[in-house]
């Protein structure tokens, strides 16, 4: 499903990704673990088409199309799906003004059928209450005033609306409490299956218990320095990144 | 009417010393009305309108005053029934049924000898609007001004006076459309608005602008609120070649409240000017302004706010912001808020703000399949209607968000 090969991206003059290949598979599930500014959020970035990032060598293929040449709208349109670190908040636009754009946007572009209001309420009202969320959440502006887990949480009611085929998740454990990571990690779940796939970000092995993954990736210093299974979250867990050169300390 | 001549006559030699302000005047710095002046406009005659009243604007029933080139159109116009003693009609004919009146009124706020344009209207004098409301009496219904304009070949110009007074404890709600009938030369509106809000009395103003290419539009309106007084104007510019609204309000009376706020939208090489002038003259006032501007292709914003806090306005509590989001490299603001206080013990803030799209939002919304072109409008429109929601009669808040969003479609 998405191939990225020896990918190397700069910010301005500063080169962040050195070379990374990464081979994602229908069906599967990748976590990606590494220290403080390693690159894992560039890295999504550039998956989901952000300005300001400069690919300097390596392509990325998403079924079998060139995902870099695609304005970030297609991206999502063809199905791919950030849930962000640090979701943006945006005053004066509804939540559900945002929601039922976004949504028959991407209808519109997948050639299905846009949804009325009305259609579209009784859709949102159930995913709300799927995620734990009050519809009250709905009629406030996008993310403005909502805590950290309800930003989380906003963007996965985001991605069950919009239905994608491969999940980028940077970060969408941290901020919620134990109630919450359960929820958001049922809500991922049910979109897991065989033409779907995901790539996880986190720092912590307690996501990766809920979502369980196929494989681990360790990324420092802008490479992927060594990939397992899901037993090497635990192993990074217990020993932390020193193993690649990175000082803990700092 | 002597006293009416005699006003037009000396209005008349003052604007002919006076001529029209040049950029070298301060409060003219940044607004130049060259063009206009170099412009040979003919007053405009009387005119009817050749229009179906049901195609001329209106949020709401209400009773509706209809003005082709300032002159004011019975046969198009729509009347309410309306509480015993409030007079809302043409000026012209006001005078002739109630002169005390308005001679007890007219002139009587705005008589800055200085100020060209009020000198030129006052010249000129002939018709234009009035609203008289009697002591605690609430009109429930708002009253609806339509200035038309229109004029096809030879550039026109009209001279519409409004004079609202309300007396103590009385209620009002006024909107004011301008907007022109057609295309075709110059035009030059150039209204001067009196508005005399009597103790306890709550005004309620709303304004919208969306005149033609051609049009020069210059509004200089002077308020006085008196103790305890209410004023709530709100501004929506998206219109005109060239416009100024020059609005000074006096809070005459301790603990009077003006709410002035605005959105102007702009392209091309229109010029949209906001000039206000809010003088604390005693205790407890307060005011609060809020201006947003939406500026794209060459087009030009100017913001020139003044407080002014008298020395017995003691407790004022006073708030300016001027906002503006600019759209494209050509697009500018001029923004000169001003404070000037005089007494000590006071609460006063001022700033200007000059911004485009957040990137981060943009991406946001992009990133859910939402178009650049649509990520923009929506974040536009959540731009202007933040301050469009200060509009607290929710008919006009609702027709004015409505023409925002259209004004995006019309580029
Ligand atoms: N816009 C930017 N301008 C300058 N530097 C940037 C920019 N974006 C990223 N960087 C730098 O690139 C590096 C990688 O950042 P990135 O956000 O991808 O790290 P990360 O692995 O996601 O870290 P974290 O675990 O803290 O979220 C960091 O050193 C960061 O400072
Ligand atoms: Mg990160």
């Amino acid at each position: 499903m998405l191939e990225i090969v020896n990918l190397h991206a700069s910010v301005g003059d500063r080169p962040i990704l050195k070379g990374i290949d990464l081979s994602i598979k229908a069906g599967d599930v990748h976590a990606i673990m590494g220290p403080n500014g390693s690159g894992k959020s560039t890295l999504s970035y550039i998956l989901a088409g952000r300005d300001g990032y400069t690919v300097t060598d390596g392509s990325v293929t998403y079924n079998g199309e060139d995902l870099l040449a695609l304005p970030p709208e297609r991206r999502a349109a063809t199905g791919v799906f950030l849930a962000f670190q640090y979701p943006v908040e945006i005053p004066g636009v509804s939540n559900s003004t945002f929601l039922k754009t976004a949504l028959n946007a991407v209808r519109r572009q997948r050639g299905e059928s846009e949804l009325d209001a009305i259609q579209f309420l009784k859709l949102a009202r159930a995913k709300c209450k799927q995620l734990g969320m009050t519809d009250e959440m709905l009629k406030r502006a996008v993310n403005v005033g909502f805590s950290g887990g309800e930003k989380k949480r906003n963007d996965i009611l985001q991605m069950a609306l919009l239905d994608p085929k491969l999940t980028i998740l940077d970060e969408t454990d941290s901020g919620l409490d134990i109630d919450a990571l359960r929820i958001v990690a049922d809500g991922v779940n049910s979109l897991r299956g065989p033409n779907r796939a995901m790539l996880v970000i986190t720092h912590y092995q307690r996501l990766l218990s809920y979502i369980v993954p196929d494989y681990v990736h360790v990324l420092a210093f802008g490479r992927i320095q060594r990939s397992g299974g899901k037993e090497l979250a635990l192993e990074l867990e217990a020993r932390g990144y020193a193993e690649f050169g990175v000082n803990e300390a700092a | 009417m002597t006293w009416l001549d005699t006003l037009r006559n000396t209005n008349r030699s003052r604007f002919a010393e006076l001529g029209f302000p040049k950029t070298g005047q301060e409060a003219w710095r940044f607004t130049n009305l060259g063009a206009l002046a170099g412009t040979p406009f003919q007053p405009a005659p009387p005119a009817f309108a050749k229009v179906a009243i049901e195609t001329l604007p209106s949020v709401t029933p209400s009773h509706r005053l209809v003005f082709v080139n300032g002159f004011f159109c019975a046969n198009v116009s729509a009347s309410d029934i309306l509480p015993e003693g409030v007079i809302a009609g043409g000026l012209a004919a006001t005078l002739n049924q109630h002169p005390a009146l308005i001679e007890a009124h007219l002139g009587k706020l705005a008589h800055d000898t200085n100020h060209a344009p009020q000198a030129l209207n006052t010249a000129h004098i002939a018709d234009g609007a009035v609203l008289y409301v009697p002591k605690g009496v609430r009109v429930a219904r708002p009253i609806e001004l339509v200035w038309i304009g229109t004029g096809a070949n030879e550039p026109l110009s009209w001279h519409p006076r409004l004079l609202v007074v309300l007396e103590p404890g009385s209620e009002a709600t006024l909107i004011e459309h301008h907007l022109s009938l057609d295309d075709g030369a110059a035009t030059f509106a150039n209204g001067v608005s009196e508005l005399a809000v009597g103790a306890h009395a709550r005004l309620h103003h709303y304004k919208v602008q969306r005149e033609r290419n051609s049009a020069f539009h210059l509004s200089t309106v002077a308020g006085r609120l008196e103790q305890g007084a209410y004023y709530e104007g709100f501004l929506l510019t998206l219109g005109a070649k060239l416009s100024r609204n020059e609005i000074k309000l006096v809070l005459a009376g301790p603990g009077a409240e003006a709410k002035l706020s605005g959105a102007y939208l702009v392209r091309g090489q229109q010029l949209c000017d906001t000039t206000t002038l809010i003088d604390h003259a005693t205790a407890h006032g307060s005011s609060q302004q809020l201006f947003k501007g939406v500026i794209d292709g060459a087009a030009q914003g100017v913001f020139q706010g003044k407080i002014l806090v008298r020395p017995d306005a003691q407790k004022t509590n006073a708030h300016q912001l001027s906002r503006a989001l600019l759209l494209s490299d050509d697009a500018r603001i001029d923004a000169k808020p001003e404070l000037e206080i005089h007494a000590d013990d006071v609460k006063c803030s001022h700033g200007a703000t000059t911004g485009d799209l957040d990137d981060d939002a943009m991406f946001y919304l992009r990133a859910r399949g939402i178009d650049q072109d649509s990520a923009r409008s929506l974040l536009i429109d959540a731009y202007v209607n933040e301050v469009i929601a200060e509009i607290t009669f929710e008919p006009v808040r609702e027709a004015f968000e409505a023409l925002a969003s259209a004004w995006r479609y019309a580029g």
